[in-house]
């Protein structure tokens, strides 16, 4: 994987000395969406390394990878065009929103935009990681400001993108208070201290007293 | 959903662990997926130029040949490929479509061949990218012009008459096409003619002849001779009023031609006459009358329906009327701008021609198409610069719609250009068609004929059997086929020309006398062949009612012979045919004739041939060297 065939990017001479570091590749490789500037292509880790990040071994990555490049020959991904991808999943309703916090789930380090390493890393998480991991990536993209709790705006939030994603078509209809009260039952189980507050241990307990969330989380195993 | 956003599909449900904390109930089982995930590599082999892609790719079209299982029809189990017998250049395009999503089309092919082997592999064109999808529309739509041109000049025109068309239809097809007949050639010719004469009375009755006896005066030829010319002038009326009712008459749709241009000329130009017949010679209304004799001249246009150039003019004009409207209305823009300035710039010049802006109208004209007749010069400074700013401009403004016209003339010229050529080459085309066809019923009918349904066991001439053998395997199994039907139907094949003297003999007369020169010494069964040969002779020596009672008695014997077919006397005339069968096997062109009569067989008391080696010889000659052979057998 870290064959490199032609170059196209212009940072190609201060990549070499990042290649020690893991996913160094931070401060260079920003995708400059206006395509008169440059063709800024990201090249990953090798694989090897990222076998050894992952839990996925070299075919799965080899197959990933080969999907990723085909939707997104540069190498990353940006937030419109992973807007898009996502919508096509959700043809009912507005997936956008959603969509939004997803990628600010995925973009660990914040750069705008999604690199190879980061979805790889993310779905090994999310399908080969323990419980706790799991727990804890998913209380990341529901902290929306990323202040280590999660209050009732921000959960209002997320609550309704995952409605919109439903559209307006559903049965039973949905109510305007729906969401509110959805929003008032997961406070009701996960804020223990009544604080108006849900933090990371907070969530992660009340995550694993519940049966139906525990069960749920073995399901996703086999994706890949 | 695009099939490439697929891949991304894992990654949305791996997502989807985010809502779980929110879900009030347990999620669903996931569907487990039994078959292996290992993603492959698939091997296509298209005509020889090896393809190698992921399984994957192709699943991203399961509707789709290469993405269904409909491939496995073409797997190759020994190479562990797919094969395909198509055209790899082509199969570039259509996997570079599975592997990015988008078709592209490429120019430099034929957009037939292209649409062919998209409908092979289950692609809709529907979805070729935009960038290629005007070029894909373009060369489809001019494809299908040029084929809808072609059926059409089939069709139309040379095609020859259903046998029983009325005597209308066959008039009509005369007046349309004058070619097909002598009669309609004549009279198109003598139209022709007397439209040239009617054109060229008109012109010259205005022509100043010698005056009479004792006047001065210069008379126009036409009031000097004016009873020759009223002569002319009627005969040419009635041919041409003859013609349009003869076209009436024949015409398909009446009210269709009524109202076609050429008909509307036509009556335009025999209408004066009728008209200055039924008007008394009144000085009041002369006026009128002489008015309407203007009307003569558009019998010119009659020579439109002699002359293709005139037809494609007239097209053109059509065709390009929004140009044409388009020049018009420019111009008069710009005459009426140049006429009032310069109007008002030469008001002040004492006795100027410009009286008024209408007036000052034919200068602009005349100035902008740059004719410049000098009688209305501007004399003011300003009027010249006017002036001349209006010739420059008036250059400009009618060079700009001219090239368009221009184009679509050349292109409706071309156009008519190869419909013509096509229609020469069309006979020699059909020519040839029709001469493949018959050499495969030929070789056919020459297959049965060397008895070929007998088993190959009871030849004995190495020659015979060599000769048989020269046909592939595929063409037994075809006559094999032939025969089959032939035994279902309980008919025969036959070629065409003794198919088309059939019904001639059937409208003569059926049977007649059996008394024939030709007998059958080894009686009924022997050599049929000699027997035809003998009916050819007579036909071609004798007249045609002879010749059909001939061929029907041919019929007959032949029926008999297909009927009473006897393994020993058809090869001992096989084997008088050994020599020949050799040097005759390589030519297929062979008019053999073998028609059934769905009638009892009657036992012909025929008198015999003796069998000769010529005859046969004659079956299987052309017809170009039949003349000769028949010579040889009248002799006998």
């Amino acid at each position: 994987m870290g064959a490199v065939v032609g170059t196209l990017t212009l940072q190609t001479r201060q990549r070499r000395p990042s290649r020690a570091t893991m996913f160094g590749s931070t401060n260079h490789d920003r995708v400059d969406d206006d395509l008169e500037l440059s063709v800024v292509c990201h090249r990953p880790e090798g694989l090897e390394q990222l076998e050894a990040l992952t839990k996925f071994n070299k075919k799965e990555l080899q197959v990933l990878y080969r999907g990723f490049k085909n939707e997104c020959p540069s190498g990353v991904v940006n937030e419109e065009t992973f807007k898009q991808i996502y919508s096509q999943f959700f043809p009912h309703g507005d997936a956008s929103t959603y969509a939004h916090y997803l990628f600010n789930a995925f973009d660990s380090t914040q750069s705008g935009s999604i690199k190879f390493e980061d979805f790889v890393t993310a779905l090994s998480i999310l399908l080969r990681g323990t419980t706790t991991e799991k727990l804890q990536w998913t209380f990341n993209l529901y902290d929306i400001n990323r202040d280590g709790l999660i209050n009732k705006e921000e959960m209002t939030d997320i609550v309704k993108a995952i409605y919109d994603m439903m559209g307006r078509f559903t049965y039973p209809a949905l109510k305007t208070d729906t969401t509110k009260q959805h929003v008032d039952a997961f406070f009701q189980k996960m804020d223990k201290n009544r604080d108006g507050f849900v933090t990371l241990d907070e969530f992660i307990l009340s995550c694993q007293e519940d049966e139906n969330i525990m069960r749920s989380l073995q399901l996703f195993e086999n994706v890949i | 959903m695009a099939a490439g956003v697929a891949t991304w599909l894992p990654f949305a449900r791996a997502a989807a662990v985010g809502w779980l904390p929110l879900a009030k109930k347990t999620m669903p089982k996931p569907p487990v997926d039994k078959k292996s995930r290992n993603d492959e590599i698939l091997f296509v082999n298209v005509s020889g130029l090896r393809f190698q892609t992921w399984k994957n790719t192709l699943d991203r079209y399961p509707d789709t040949l290469l993405g269904s299982s409909e491939k496995e029809f073409f797997f190759n189990e020994d190479t562990q490929e797919y094969f395909f017998d198509r055209d790899p250049e082509m199969f570039r395009h259509i996997l570079n479509f599975y592997r990015t999503g988008k078709l592209h089309y490429p120019r430099q092919e034929c957009i037939q061949a292209f649409d062919e082997e998209l409908a092979f592999y289950g692609i809709v064109p529907d979805i070729i990218g935009d960038c290629c999808m005007e070029e894909y529309r373009d060369r489809k739509k001019e494809n299908q012009e040029r084929l809808a041109e072609d059926t059409e000049a089939e069709m139309a025109t040379d095609t020859p008459l259903p046998p029983h068309s009325t005597s209308r239809e066959r008039l009509w097809r005369a007046f349309e096409n004058p070619h097909t007949s002598t009669m309609a050639l004549v009279f198109y010719y003598v139209t022709g003619f007397f439209i040239a004469v009617s054109v060229i009375a008109n012109v010259v009755e205005t022509v100043p002849c010698r005056p009479l006896k004792g006047s001065k005066k210069d008379l126009p030829c036409g009031e000097k001779y004016s009873l020759a010319f009223f002569c002319m002038d009627t005969a040419c009326v009635l041919i041409f009023t003859f013609e349009y009712l003869m076209r009436l008459f024949a015409a398909p749709s009446r009210c269709k031609f009524m109202r076609s241009v050429m008909s509307v000329i036509d009556v335009v130009a025999i209408m004066p006459y009728y008209i200055g017949l039924v008007m008394p010679e009144n000085e009041d209304v002369s006026g009128a009358f002489v008015t309407l004799r203007v009307f003569r001249v558009f019998r010119i246009f009659k020579f439109s329906r002699h002359s293709q150039g005139l037809r494609i003019l007239g097209y053109t004009l059509k065709s390009c009327a929004s140009e044409l409207g388009f020049l018009l209305f420019s111009l008069t823009m710009a005459i009426i701008i140049f006429a009032t300035v310069m109007f008002y710039a030469e008001k002040g010049t004492k006795g100027t021609n410009f009286t008024s802006i209408p007036a000052s109208f034919w200068y602009t004209i005349v100035t902008m198409t740059t004719l410049g007749y000098g009688d209305m010069v501007p004399n003011t400074i300003a009027g010249k610069i006017f002036g001349s700013i209006c010739s420059l401009s008036g250059v400009l403004v009618i060079a700009l719609p001219v090239p368009v016209i221009v184009s679509n003339f050349s292109r409706i010229y071309h156009q008519n250009q190869r419909a013509d050529k096509m229609r020469a080459q069309q006979k020699v085309r059909l020519a040839r068609i029709r001469l493949a066809k018959k050499g495969t019923t030929n070789a056919f009918l020459q297959y049965k004929e060397e008895g070929g349904f007998q088993n190959k066991l009871q030849y004995t001439a190495n020659d015979s059997a060599l000769c048989l053998k020269n046909r592939s395997s595929f063409e037994h199994q075809h006559h094999h086929l032939l025969h089959c039907l032939e035994k279902t139907t309980n008919h025969e094949f036959t070629d065409e020309l003794t198919f088309s003297e059939m019904c001639m003999t059937e409208s003569v007369g059926y049977r007649t006398s059996r008394s024939t020169s030709i007998s059958s010494q080894q009686g009924v069964t022997t050599s049929c062949c000699p027997r035809r040969a003998k009916r050819r002779a007579i036909r071609l020596a004798n007249s045609t009612v002879s010749v059909s009672r001939g061929s029907v008695q041919e019929l007959d014997t032949l029926q008999v012979h297909k009927t009473s077919a006897g393994p020993q006397s058809s090869r001992s005339s096989l084997n008088a045919r050994t020599e020949d069968l050799k040097l005759n096997c390589e030519d297929r062109d062979f008019t053999a004739a073998i028609i059934s009569i769905p009638t009892p067989p009657a036992n012909t008391p025929d008198e015999s041939l003796p069998p000769s080696p010529a005859i046969p010889g004659i079956l299987r000659n052309s017809r170009s060297s039949f003349t000769h052979e028949t010579v040889k057998i009248s002799s006998l």
